[in-house]
């Protein structure tokens, strides 16, 4: 049976998106982690079940020959430390890093030695002057950049899994064009729209190390942790920039390669700094979120047709409930960073935007074959999962809580991937279809005569 | 001699909760780097051609840098180190102040509340009470309205600071280049080699 390319070309896309998806696996349980550790309600308990589970395993590690004799005298130690660790809580509390020892894992090696050894000292109880200073000289690094790391480096910094799925939805956007699939551009379509957002997520990082410093999740970041300087990112932002706009502006079109750089601009100058002035953030995030797509439609037809406004407002939409259930749970680190979310400080606001999108997502979809960007299956069967969210946005709107906070983002995370999928499945083959279908009359009518005559 | 005396003011360097006596054989081996923090005795060795960068200050969770002062040190370059130092102690001010007053808000919310339900400060298990994430929304909402002119003035601030940093940055690394050029061109000059000290 004949297969069109364009459906290959789907079911190419689906498993691409379904790579992505197992991508996203890890970084989803590293978020939940992280969300989980910063919003366990009493620290004190929590650092005693840690130091219960860390000493154990130290424990049984070294200790195996003495595990009968010690069993009593171990018991002591517990108590000492949730004491000690109850008092030091009080005066630690003005430390972000209190939550950083369930992060050995996460933390490269020079944390996770501050991390046993801080663990260790409840057991000494006191740690001396001498052994404390030795443990922080470790920690001073020389700023050198290690060649063999800059790899990862530079994959943090331009934040190479969100750029991933910025490609991925900018290459939904080439394959929902009503065009045929060309993969040298659609290639290099790809690759310039993956540079300028290397660019710009560099420039950003670039902007924010004083209140990444000061952020759980963020404080990590190479220009943090002074891996590379400044200079050095700038400088890596420019040659991903210029190669990556310039490709798109002169391999793909000038219009695709116009949006590029009005999204950089946007991303870094617009949405960056109104982080920490405006809650209007947010709205400006959503359209720097939904102009990948479009770009991809651009690359594809040349022009800006409904059909790439209605992709680009398929993102727009989300982002809402994406991006509102995961500050609602960072409230107390965006407030001591001083970032304005809506979260903190329009709470109602909040959730009554992420509902609104969430239905609109809804009427969007039923947009689709209006616009003549898919069939009339793909309202039908993509109104399950965008009724899921939705319902998962009102539980979020009516209770409030962390937990449906949590539940609307994981949501949010494989929801989009499937919509995009669903999209492609459904698209509208366009005038292939109606070429199709004239010829199959024509040769229809041809036929007819003939059977006539036979007959 | 000249690197001793630079950057001796370090008033952040003092906050440090950790109030550590640096001592004497530091300040030798700091012949070729700028100081170190005060709550810190550590001092990076004489030999060592880099900066320094420590652990996180537990008040401003930023990093200290100790900045390594060539032999030949520039006018720009003793600007642009000036200029790091200067605004590493300025961000380290707001931080810290900003950490603080955070937390010292944080408990005195805190302790309102329950005060104001009849609850004790601690459970009868010792453990402290914390406010549900409702209650705390208040309080993050009011720290955020209250501190939003000091904010917006900290950002401008810095995006300047940190513009200016990066250009002189720029500017050092295009002379040091500029410098090695030269130098193997003024090499490769016919004048024999064995003249050269």
């Amino acid at each position: 049976m004949y297969k069109t390319p364009c459906s290959r070309l789907s079911g190419f896309v689906g498993v691409s998106v379904k790579k992505k998806l197992v991508q996203i696996a890890p970084r989803c349980n590293q978020t939940a982690r992280c969300l989980i550790q910063l919003h366990r309600k009493d620290p004190s308990t929590w650092l005693t079940y840690q130091h219960l589970t860390f000493l154990k395993r130290q424990y049984v590690t070294k200790n195996q020959s003495e595990l009968h004799q010690r069993a009593i005298p171990k018991q002591a130690h517990v108590v000492t430390i949730v004491d000690e660790r109850d008092d030091s809580v009080e005066t630690q509390v003005q430390r972000v890093p209190t939550i950083n020892h369930v992060d050995a894992d996460v933390v490269p090696k020079p944390d996770c030695d501050t991390t046993s050894s801080s663990v260790e000292t409840p057991h000494i109880q006191v740690e001396t002057e001498a052994q404390r200073n030795a443990r922080l000289d470790r920690q001073w690094k020389q700023l050198k950049v290690d060649v063999s790391e800059l790899p990862d480096i530079y994959a943090r910094l331009a934040k190479i899994k969100l750029t991933a799925l910025v490609v991925t939805t900018a290459a939904a956007g080439y394959a929902m064009a009503p065009v045929p699939f060309d993969p040298l551009i659609f290639f290099v379509s790809s690759l310039g729209t993956g540079l300028a957002s290397c660019a710009a997520n560099s420039i950003n990082q670039y902007f924010e190390v004083p209140f990444d410093s000061n952020m759980n999740r963020t404080k990590n970041r190479p220009l943090v942790r002074g891996q590379i300087s400044p200079l050095h990112a700038v400088s890596f932002a420019v040659a991903c920039g210029v190669p990556g706009v310039a490709l798109l502006s002169l391999a793909v079109n000038p219009l695709t390669g116009f949006l590029g750089a009005l999204n950089i601009l946007l991303y870094t100058c617009c949405y960056t700094p109104l982080k920490r002035l405006s809650i209007s953030n947010t709205w400006v995030g959503a359209v720097v979120g939904a102009i990948p797509p479009v770009m991809g439609w651009t690359a594809a037809t040349g022009c800006l047709e409904p059909g790439a406004l209605l992709l680009g407002a398929f993102l727009y939409s989300w982002q809402f409930p994406h991006f509102n259930a995961l500050s609602w749970n960072l409230r107390e680190d965006y407030s001591r960073g001083g970032y304005r979310m809506m979260s903190v400080t329009h709470p109602a606001m909040c959730r009554r935007v992420a509902l609104r999108h969430s239905v609109a997502l809804i009427g969007l979809a039923a947009l689709g074959p209006l616009l003549d960007v898919t069939t009339w299956t793909f309202p039908l069967i993509s109104l399950p999962i965008n009724l899921y969210i939705s319902y998962l946005a009102f539980r979020f709107y009516h209770a409030g809580d962390r937990g449906s906070a949590r539940k609307l983002f994981f949501c949010s995370l494989w929801h989009l991937p499937m919509l995009l999928l669903l999209a492609l499945t459904c698209k509208k083959s366009g005038r292939k279809q109606e070429d199709a279908a004239a010829i199959t009359t024509t040769a229809a009518t041809a036929a007819s005569p003939l059977t006539l005559t036979a007959n | 001699m000249a690197a001793r005396t630079a950057a001796r003011r370090c008033s952040w360097r003092s906050v440090g909760p950790l109030a550590g006596q640096r001592p004497l054989s530091s300040s030798r081996a700091a012949a070729k780097h700028s100081e170190p923090p005060q709550n810190s005795p550590f001092s990076p060795a004489a030999s060592s051609k880099y900066d320094w960068m420590g652990p996180p200050h537990p008040l401003s969770n930023l990093r200290p840098i100790i900045y390594h002062i060539p032999e030949d040190e520039s006018e720009l370059d003793q600007r642009l180190r000036k200029l790091r130092q200067d605004t590493e102690d300025w961000n380290h001010d707001f931080w810290a102040k900003q950490n603080i007053s955070f937390n010292k808000e944080k408990e005195a919310f805190i302790i309102s509340q329950l005060t104001a339900k009849g609850l004790t400060l601690r459970d009868k298990d010792g453990r402290r009470r914390t406010l549900d994430t409702d209650e705390m929304a208040v309080f993050y909402k009011n720290f955020l309205d209250k501190n939003r002119i000091r904010h917006a003035n900290y950002n401008k601030d810095w995006y300047r600071r940190n513009f200016t940093i990066t250009l002189l940055m720029a500017r050092v690394a295009l002379n040091g280049i500029w410098r090695t050029v030269m130098d193997r061109l003024s090499r490769k000059k016919p004048g024999t080699p064995t003249t050269e000290q």
